[in-house]
């Protein structure tokens, strides 16, 4: 003992308390910038719905004008943009940030202070791009953003350039969380936790940030000529001076098609964590799900063109990219059967988080055969542009990758606040989700079909469409009030006292051997890996206590600063300067972001040391 | 129980992290790994001028206005850079503060020198009537071209910060990691102008 108290007397104290919101503002903990992303991302997800109702609301009855043409295209814009950016990435990111350094058995990540400024640079970058609706306008082109559709003659507003800035800003924020993340997983597993012992939701987290790495910088190269050429005049898509319209298609969706399965793969990982922990069995083919989103991180960057059957690139192309495409289906297909292996002959509790995994299973089937349906070219001239794409993508995108986010905010909760989340209010919010995703988006499938061109603001009568956009606006307020419940349910659970259960489903992983929530250092001593679904194993084989790889000692913590917060102000300062054509404010606010930069590149932070608290017996020197 | 474990923990620390046989440093790792990320912003940016450099419009293609001698001589500057930064990492692992210093000081003015060549480059294509807004090779050329210049700047901020930091507080180990992490930058942005100068300069003047 005496050995703890010397180290623990010369390990000199935080250098700088922040309290209040700073400490928010400059928190380095993985756990708070967690927290931070999943608040954000539901804090847009309340936008992104309530530009989806306008828009159903709009749909309601042919020859509607409660919006006009030009707000409705930017309530659909802003509403994929949304979604897909500013929700369905960052929460995954923030459970990826709250559960994954403590499922590999590690303090913190790899790089503190860089993963704060990834957070407040998707913040401060969101709130950028929503501030378009208080400056001329959002951007109204499509997520996709075409050109010519988006060059300066034919969107003269400053929505699309809101659009090139802003994506930029959140895309430089998740690069860094890619590499984070990449180091983190790779270099600082507890001993013994070799990579076939991650637990699958780490593994999906591992392969995500892969494809972000690789993924983003052909989306920021596209946006960087798009704000060339809007904002300098450049001709990158000016067809008359040798520009090309058919590049801005290529690079999107070189990141557009892998940025499907970095939505998806998280929320896979996610489901294969719930199911097995709610089975009370062990992963069904744990190398062969690892294997499989290897292989379809591999596949998802050979398929972009099936997203431009429609351009008329040829037979010789469109078949290779169908071929592609269709080959996807495999390895999803293998994680489908595994899913299901997993749960026969387990003993299944209906716990909200398991009936959201247990939804998503068929839903994203459905999803995915209508996509197998899409990759087929030559049918696709007939669904392409049509609301049976709409239906296809919100049953991947809603039915997988929402589905599986409110399974893991179920599921982790307890993990994350210390707090269970209120079961009987979880299964009406399950069911009403569950409900109105399908009344509101089956119909759409018909839709397509029946010719409706997905982006119209309004249709005529006759065409025999008013009856399932009534049938789908319906089935939005379903949505509507299962997430209400929803908001009912966190509110009163945060009103009430912490639960502090640590492991209240009894579950595989380490993060469950941990107190709820999680003290700072996470491990009070680092845990010793030997066996996958380690936990599981020793509380079924022991005490439940996992052998420690380090003797109890001081541990070492990075400090907190709102240098972080700082460069991403200056960075979205230089955005709002480029923006109102101020070159030169927007010059000085780069280089002070570079400064700023350099100042982080040759800083040196020694932190400061905490001792923890080991429940007594855990205490032996 | 203590000394066991610290055993093991030793033991197994090996196993992990030598799974894959990746640097143990952090910032050693995550430069690699940022270094790949570029890799795929530099593969776009060549790619878009891979096929837009025929689009020329009224104004001049490269094989009327570039200066094969004049941007040799700028590559074999820079190359030399990579060069100098080997010289300098290696005094400083003979713990030669002195030569790590003098080597740095070479390889951030080489670096300058050849953006003094883009610079002038620039200027006398700008006045051959090649311009940003001329035709999408200009476009490309000036995109590409000037992306990896603002890559050699920030590497000379970057040396230069290091550099008066050596002098005003001495080397220790954790400086000397950080003056490798940016050798491995400062290699990577050089190995960059060598596909750049293949690509660009080499086939626009053969074409």
């Amino acid at each position: 003992m005496a050995a703890i108290t010397e180290r623990v007397a010369i390990a000199h104290a935080q250098e700088r308390n922040y309290r209040g919101i700073w400490a928010w503002l400059a928190t380095v903990d993985h756990k708070k910038i967690g927290i931070m992303y999943i608040y954000a991302a539901l804090f847009f997800m309340a936008f992104g719905g309530a530009e989806a109702l306008l828009v159903r609301i709009q749909l309601w009855q042919p020859n509607n004008h409660l919006v006009s043409a030009e707000t409705f295209n930017q309530l659909f814009t802003m509403h994929g943009v949304t979604m897909i950016f500013l929700v369905a990435m960052p929460i995954l990111i923030g459970y990826i940030n709250a559960i994954v350094p403590l499922q590999i058995g590690a303090r913190d990540v790899a790089f503190p202070r860089m993963n704060a400024l990834s957070l407040w640079l998707f913040v401060l970058g969101g709130i950028f791009l929503y501030t378009s609706w208080f400056m001329g306008g959002a951007p109204d082109a499509g997520w996709f953003n075409y050109v010519p559709l988006s060059g300066a003659h034919y969107s003269p507003g400053a929505g699309v350039d809101f659009y090139d800035i802003g994506l930029q800003i959140t895309g430089i924020g998740t690069l860094m969380t890619a590499i984070n993340f990449l180091v983190t997983i790779l270099n600082m597993r507890a001993p013994g936790m070799r990579l076939l012992r991650m637990p699958m939701f780490t593994w999906s987290a591992l392969i995500t940030m892969l494809l972000i790495l690789f993924a983003f910088p052909p989306i920021t190269v596209n946006l960087i000529l798009q704000m060339m050429d809007r904002l300098f005049h450049a001709t990158f898509f000016n067809i008359p001076l040798g520009g090309n319209a058919l590049l801005w298609q290529n690079l999107f969706w070189i990141f557009g098609h892998p940025e499907v399965y970095i939505v998806i793969l998280p929320a896979f990982g996610i489901i294969s964590e719930i199911i097995p922990t709610f089975s009370r069995k062990p992963l069904f083919g744990y190398e062969s799900m690892a294997l499989a989103l290897s292989v379809i991180a591999f596949l998802s960057f050979m398929v972009w063109t099936h997203h431009m059957f429609a351009d008329g690139l040829g037979p010789i192309v469109n078949s290779i990219f169908a071929i592609t495409s269709m080959l996807i289906a495999v390895p999803t297909g293998i994680k489908i059967f595994n899913w299901l292996a997993t749960l026969w002959g387990g003993q299944i509790r209906f716990t909200t988080a398991n009936l959201y995994a247990l939804a998503f299973i068929p839903l994203f089937v459905i999803g995915g055969i209508s996509g197998v349906m899409l990759a087929m070219a030559p049918a696709d001239l007939q669904y392409n542009d049509s609301y049976f794409v709409v239906a296809h993508f919100h049953y991947v995108l809603f039915g997988g990758t929402l589905m599986g986010a409110l399974a893991g905010l179920y599921y982790w909760f307890p993990k994350i606040w210390g707090r269970l989340l209120n079961e009987k209010l979880g299964r009406l919010n399950f069911w009403l989700v569950f409900i109105g995703f399908n009344v509101t988006f089956f119909p759409m499938h018909i839709l397509g079909l029946e010719g409706m061109p997905r982006r119209i603001s309004t249709y005529a009568p006759g065409y025999g469409w008013t009856t399932p956009n009534q049938i789908a606006t319906v089935g939005a307020f379903i949505l509507l009030a299962g997430m209400l419940v929803l908001l009912y349910n966190l509110i009163s659970t945060f009103m009430k006292q912490p639960d502090l259960v640590q492991d209240p489903w009894d579950a595989r992983s380490l993060e469950w051997s941990i107190p709820s929530p999680t003290p700072e250092y996470n491990f009070a001593q680092i845990p010793l890996v030997e066996d996958r679904d380690a936990y599981w194993v020793a509380k079924r084989e022991g005490s439940g206590e996992l052998p420690k790889a380090e003797p109890v000692g001081p541990i070492h913590m990075p400090s907190p600063s709102l240098s972080p917060f700082f460069l991403a102000v200056t960075i979205v300062i230089a955005g709002y300067a480029a923006l109102l054509h101020a070159d030169w404010l927007a010059l000085i606010a780069l280089l002070a972001a570079f400064w700023q930069i350099g100042l982080q590149l040759v800083h040196e932070d020694h932190g400061y040391h905490v001792h923890p608290d080991v429940p007594t017996g855990g205490a032996t020197e | 129980m203590s000394a066991q474990s610290e055993t093991t923990r030793i033991a197994l620390e090996h196993e992990t992290s030598q799974e894959l046989g990746l640097p143990k440093d952090h910032r050693i790792l995550g430069l690699w790994i940022f270094l790949a990320g570029e890799c795929a912003f530099f593969a776009s940016l060549i790619g878009a001028y891979l096929g837009l450099h025929t689009g020329v419009a009224h104004g001049p293609t490269g094989a009327q206005i570039f200066d094969l001698p004049l941007t040799t001589v700028a590559t074999l500057i820079l190359l030399s850079s990579s060069l100098t930064v080997v010289l300098g990492v290696a005094a400083m692992q003979r713990r030669d503060v002195r030569g790590m210093q003098i080597w740095l000081w070479l390889t951030a003015l080489l670096g300058i020198f050849f953006l003094e060549f883009q610079g002038y480059e620039f200027y006398t294509f700008y006045h051959h009537g090649l311009t940003l807004q001329t035709s999408a090779f200009g476009s490309a050329f000036y995109t590409l071209t000037g992306f990896h210049g603002l890559h050699v700047a920030f590497g000379v901020f970057w040396i230069l910060l290091l550099l008066f930091q050596s002098l005003k507080h001495g080397i220790n180990e954790e400086r000397t990691t950080k003056v490798f992490i940016m050798s491995l930058y400062w290699h990577f942005v050089d190995v960059v102008w060598v596909v750049i100068f293949t690509l660009v300069y080499l086939a626009g003047k053969v074409s």
